[in-house]
């Protein structure tokens, strides 16, 4: 194997990790600013009856199609649905799938890439050539293709991203791995006799972890994406249930006379995206200034 | 190690991938719930009709005698026949190839042309309010869904403003070049952004380096530094990223033929998940797969000639 580790996903994380000088006021600007757009996205995730100004499956023949009003802020679809209750209602599901579907993989791919980072020989062996064997198909490919075998609808989407997800975490944690393992001050810890499960978890976990969850902050953004995309393909979350992708993929027929239906749910996928995606950045500086 | 041994053995190294590959993708496929000869004959067929049919596609041999012939198929182009289209999968995805080969070499083009001037300027620009604004660009770019700018690209330039068509491929070359505009646009935007980012951040590591200072030091003037010391440089793992991202494109590609409606492989697959014809799933996977891997290697090879620092192992 040569040691080129460049994918989509860990690009994401080299450009972050490149923007070594970035000034100590734009730092905090883009954690900020990502916050405060995570947080409202939060706000519509629990609150969603406070917000929202009709039931999300409510069905009005007498309101169908409506261009966006005072009395239907985002206009309506062809049931005569409130296309604002339906995108601030989707918000719960949409960012709990974004959470669920990278803290599995999070959790698995750092086990594994600590233990085979750590232990070498046979482990690494079989789980460097699993990975050749996973990294030879595209993300969304592989996760179509579990979808397709699983059968559609929600927890199946779950299932395929979880067995897809793991390889960039478990091959990041273990190029981590590797370095640490020769520092020095872990051949301290090995010469004053700690067992491998205290060298691993209080010495080397500790400093492998944090590019880690910096790359999660934007895969929440990737997985949130992927199952939206899903969704909009019919293979993901099933109708009534508001989502921003299956709201997308009914406003499709529909683009040529009510572009609302279409609009709206993205631009809330944007928002959401883009928030974790700043607070991910700030995230990924912070943790690099403390470290130094 | 030379570089002939390398690619020598980075071949070799493909053999067992793939056969890995292929076991997944069979044993996968035949996971799906439901019978395929049910499904082909529909709900009306006779038991005799079946058991004949079970006989003829060689479902009532053992899965591993039923695997060799998959892999028999497979080295001799034969991919079996499509339950849906009645017709052999290898003509079914011959027809589509050129739709998703089409549509990734624009999105190539499009992703280097927005990516190179965009990340160049903001490399030499750092910090500046140009570096800002495309960094937060390629931030927000990275957070788009790609269907949803499709449809939106598709609502502005085809229904507001009609200059290309709502979907479709067309049946002339010209006609196929207007359709695939806005697809490719839309897939090359997120491609766009990680490599904007990519070269921008290589552009300021580059500008860093002694061998910039020397080279000004040396009198020679600023394009030709810029030529052949700055992008050269940011280039190497510029080129990496791009062909690694070939790879995803073709993933991509699924959704963004679907959006467009777009006569390819993607499409294709999709669509094969909706009637349940497996035979074209497993084909579809395995033909992304050998592209990707095929990709992957050549990528590898091609790092170690662009940048002779790069140990072989």
């Amino acid at each position: 194997m040569s040691k080129i580790n460049i994918d989509a996903k860990n690009t994401i994380d080299i450009s972050l990790s490149n923007n070594k000088k970035t000034p100590l006021l734009k730092r905090s600007m883009s954690i900020n600013v990502g916050a405060v757009m995570v947080s409202i996205m939060l706000v519509f995730a629990i609150f969603p009856n406070l917000i929202a100004t009709h039931n999300p499956t409510d069905i009005d023949f007498g309101a169908m199609l409506q261009a966006p009003s005072s009395e239907h802020y985002f206009g309506t679809d062809n049931y005569g649905r409130d296309i604002f209750s339906r995108v601030v209602y989707s918000t719960r599901i949409d960012l709990t799938i974004g959470v669920i579907a990278t803290i599995v993989p999070l959790i698995v791919g750092t086990i594994l890439g600590l233990l085979a980072g750590y232990y070498g020989r046979w482990i690494d062996t079989i789980l460097m050539r699993t990975l050749d064997v996973f990294m030879a198909f595209p993300f969304m490919v592989l996760v179509i293709a579990i979808v397709a075998v699983l059968g559609p609808g929600i927890n199946n989407v779950y299932i395929a991203i979880w067995l897809v997800g793991w390889k960039y975490y478990a091959r990041l944690v273990r190029s981590k791995v590797l370095v640490i393992k020769n520092s020095e001050y872990i051949q301290a810890a090995k010469v004053l006799g700690y067992s491998d499960a205290r060298i691993i978890l209080r010495h080397i976990l500790p400093n492998a972890i944090s590019s880690a969850i910096v790359f999660a902050a934007s895969d929440v953004v990737m997985c949130m994406l992927a199952a939206a995309s899903l969704s909009f393909l019919g293979l993901g979350v099933q109708p009534p249930t508001p989502e921003w992708g299956s709201i997308i993929a009914d406003g499709r027929a529909y683009i040529s006379t009510a572009w609302w239906i279409t609009a709206f749910p993205g631009l809330f996928l944007v928002i959401a995206g883009t928030g974790f995606s700043l607070f991910g950045d700030g995230l990924s500086d912070l943790i690099r200034t403390k470290g130094r | 190690m030379s570089t002939l041994n390398y690619i020598m053995k980075r071949i070799l190294q493909i053999i067992p991938v793939m056969i890995i590959v292929t076991i997944l993708i069979f044993f996968m496929i035949r996971l799906i719930p439901g019978d395929p000869v049910t499904v082909l004959l529909g709900e009306k067929a006779t038991p005799e009709m079946v058991k004949l049919l079970t006989i003829k596609m060689g479902l009532d041999k053992p899965i591993y005698i039923q695997y060799l012939f998959f892999m028999k198929g497979l080295v001799t182009f034969d991919l079996g026949n499509s339950l849906h289209y009645k017709i052999p999968v290898f003509d079914l995805i011959n027809k589509r190839f050129v739709v998703t080969i089409t549509l990734t070499f624009f999105t190539v083009i499009f992703s280097a042309l927005i990516s190179f001037v965009t990340g160049y300027m903001a490399g030499l620009k750092k910090d500046k309010i140009e570096d800002q604004i495309i960094r937060m660009g390629a931030l927000v770019a990275l957070s788009m869904p790609q269907f949803w700018v499709g449809l939106i690209l598709l609502i502005a330039f085809a229904v507001k403003i009609n200059i290309f068509p709502v979907g479709g491929w067309g049946t002339t070359w010209p006609e196929h070049l207007r359709a695939i505009i806005l697809p490719a646009f839309t897939q090359s935007l997120m491609t766009a952004a990680l490599l904007a980012r990519n070269l921008r951040n290589g552009v300021v590591d580059t500008l860093k380096m002694d061998f910039v200072d020397f080279a000004r030091s040396k009198g020679l003037d600023e394009r030709s530094v810029k030529r052949d010391h700055i992008i050269r440089n940011a280039l190497i793992s510029y080129i990496t990223l791009l062909s690694m991202r070939m790879a995803y494109m073709l993933g991509g590609s699924i959704i963004i033929e679907k959006v467009f409606a777009l006569p390819g492989i993607g499409a294709l697959m999709i669509d094969s998940i909706y009637s349940r014809d497996y035979a074209v799933i497993q084909a579809v996977v395995i033909i992304f797969a050998v592209i990707v891997i095929t990709i992957n290697i050549l990528t590898d090879i091609a790092y170690s000639f662009l940048d002779p620092r790069v140990k072989l192992d």
